[in-house]
């Protein structure tokens, strides 16, 4: 590089979509943080934040969301690393199955909510398959908000939907591992499960790492799903903040949840990362 | 020999088992989507639809906004996608040739990004444009949507950029092409596969996106934002119409950019 001449090409390159970020990731980041604690005529407050932390479906929006994460974060990655797997074995009509895997990717969450809305429903595709295996003599209700059906449905909705995204993630880490360091397993007398163990998931670690952050992140704006399927029958973080934008009229209030929301995905952006720690020698 | 034959039949027993259980409610929306309005009323359903109608779908087609909404929809793509890659190209062109003071920071900003939910940008953003008069206007949604796909846009351009090798451009300069010359004639026909790939993966993006687009409009809805606020008011069949309708074109474009699946949607913190 000519060190003489300043060389402003990549500066300029960049410069469009640096200011785009600030104008419409930063600024209205800061503004999300103005709106939650400051009130219209500009004295900085707390009150949003209480009247959030004391409202009564705050409780069971924070409770539903992180039983969600806790069910469906899980699934998501051993099934996402079976199907990542799956593909490090070199079948046939691998190029389809890696389609076919990958096409949830493609499918908002409203759509995933509908269709296993329609699986679940009273007059619904699962009540008719029980009905024709013998198993019930008149629909059951499986969306009642009394029972713990609706969180099942939800769940699966999810892990239905958004499993993809953990497997090309971890397809992509998979291949930038060569495959010496498994051959050499092998050579060495290690079965199948002892070099997934010791081998592969260690090198995969950085993957894995992105991919848990990613989900758990995005699982903690969960919003269309749980609306389409359990309507107002259960809340999350994210409907009491369309809600209380949309119906109540309050951005204050809704900006409280958002802020809200955004603490709980760095904080377990951060867990991930202190848990998951990739050390120097372990990078390749 | 036998075992390792069982053992390879089991693991591509498991193989088509996860690939049902993908396809299967796929599959279910389809027919569902395909039924005439009694049969959708009906119980117990079929699971192979006897008769084929296309009377749920032209309902939903016919019912009021829909159209509109659907018009809202593609005008709100085609924006986001077109904002995205004029401005994510560059970016990712001068990350792809150059290496210069700032370029990890950068690429760090870029992806830290990914950590930051839609639904935090949505409502400031939302009480933004209503300031500036932009409120309930399909560019403020497209604004939006490209926040969320500029940093991939960027980081996939780039990978695009580095695939296409600059000798090429610096041999054109040569015979006498001025550097944008050498970019436009040679590099970007070179690498307009993969722009496309991620111009569609915008397109998808937006097509698909509910949270902000039901906050930042009031009438002008796109199609998932339209179907969202009258979901819990809406007919079974006009639900289930719906969720058929916004999953087709997302699928058929999958299919146009299975190639560059892992480079989209593979990216990770190194």
């Amino acid at each position: 590089m000519n060190l003489k001449r300043f060389n402003w090409e990549p500066y300029l390159l960049l410069l469009p979509s640096t200011l785009y970020l600030i104008l419409f990731f930063a600024w209205p980041m800061f503004q999300a943080f103005k709106l939650a604690f400051q009130t219209d005529d500009g004295h900085l407050t707390l009150a949003y934040m209480q009247r959030m932390f004391n409202d009564v479906m705050f409780a069971k929006a924070l409770r539903n969301t992180i039983m969600l994460i806790i069910a469906i974060v899980p699934i998501q990655f051993i099934l996402a690393l079976i199907m990542a797997l799956l593909m490090m074995e070199r079948l046939r009509g691998s190029d389809i199955l890696v389609y076919i895997y990958s096409i949830p990717l493609a499918i908002s969450d409203l759509a995933a909510g509908i269709i296993w809305f329609s699986i679940f429903t009273e007059r619904g595709y699962l009540n008719s398959l029980l009905y024709g295996l013998g198993l019930l003599e008149k629909p059951f209700l499986f969306l009642n908000y009394q029972t713990n059906w609706p969180f099942v449905a939800i769940v699966l909705a999810e892990v239905w939907r958004a499993t993809s995204i953990v497997f090309v993630i971890l397809v992509a880490g998979l291949q930038s591992i060569p495959r010496d360091y498994t051959e050499a397993a092998q050579v060495f007398g290690a079965n199948w499960f002892q070099r997934v163990w010791r081998v592969t998931l260690p090198l995969l670690r950085p993957s894995i790492q992105t991919a848990l952050i990613l989900r758990t992140i995005l699982a903690v704006q969960v919003f269309a799903v749980v609306v389409a399927i359990a309507g107002r029958g259960m809340t999350v973080l994210a409907a009491e903040a369309y809600r209380w934008y949309s119906e109540y009229r309050s951005p204050h209030m809704a900006a409280a949840y958002a802020m809200f929301i955004l603490v709980i995905s760095l904080a377990t952006a951060f867990v991930y990362l202190r848990a998951l720690r990739v050390k120097e020698e372990m990078t390749l | 020999m036998t075992r390792r034959r069982i053992g390879r039949g089991l693991v591509y027993l498991l193989a088509i088992m996860i690939a049902l259980w993908i396809l299967i409610p796929i599959y279910l929306i389809t027919i569902t989507a395909f039924s005439p309005k009694d049969v959708i009323y009906s119980w117990p359903k079929s699971l192979f639809p006897r008769v084929i109608s296309l009377e749920t779908l032209l309902f939903f087609i016919k019912a009021q906004y829909v159209l509109d909404s659907l018009k809202n929809s593609v005008i709100v793509a085609l924006l986001s996608l077109a904002i995205s890659l004029v401005i994510g190209a560059p970016a990712g062109y001068g990350l792809a040739r150059h290496t210069f003071p700032g370029k990890d920071v950068f690429r760090l900003m870029i992806l830290s990004t990914r950590a930051f939910p839609i639904v935090i940008l949505s409502i400031p953003l939302a009480v933004t444009f209503m300031q500036w008069g932009l409120y309930d206007s399909l560019i403020s949604v497209a604004f939006l949507h490209v926040a969320m796909a500029l940093p991939t846009t960027i980081l996939v351009t780039s990978s695009v950029f580095m695939g296409v090798s600059k000798e090429l451009e610096e041999a054109a300069q040569v015979f006498g092409c001025n550097r944008m010359q050498a970019f436009m004639r040679v590099a970007l026909p070179l690498a307009l596969p993969g722009l496309a790939a991620s111009a569609i993966f915008t397109f998808v993006l937006s097509w698909n996106e509910v949270f902000a687009a039901t906050i930042l409009t009031l009438y002008n809805r796109t199609l998932p934002a339209r179907l969202f606020i009258q979901l819990q008011a809406s007919p079974l069949p006009f639900r289930f119409a719906g969720g058929f309708f916004i999953l087709i074109p997302a699928i058929t474009f999958m299919f146009f950019i299975r190639r560059y699946l892992f480079s989209l949607w593979g990216i990770t913190l190194r």
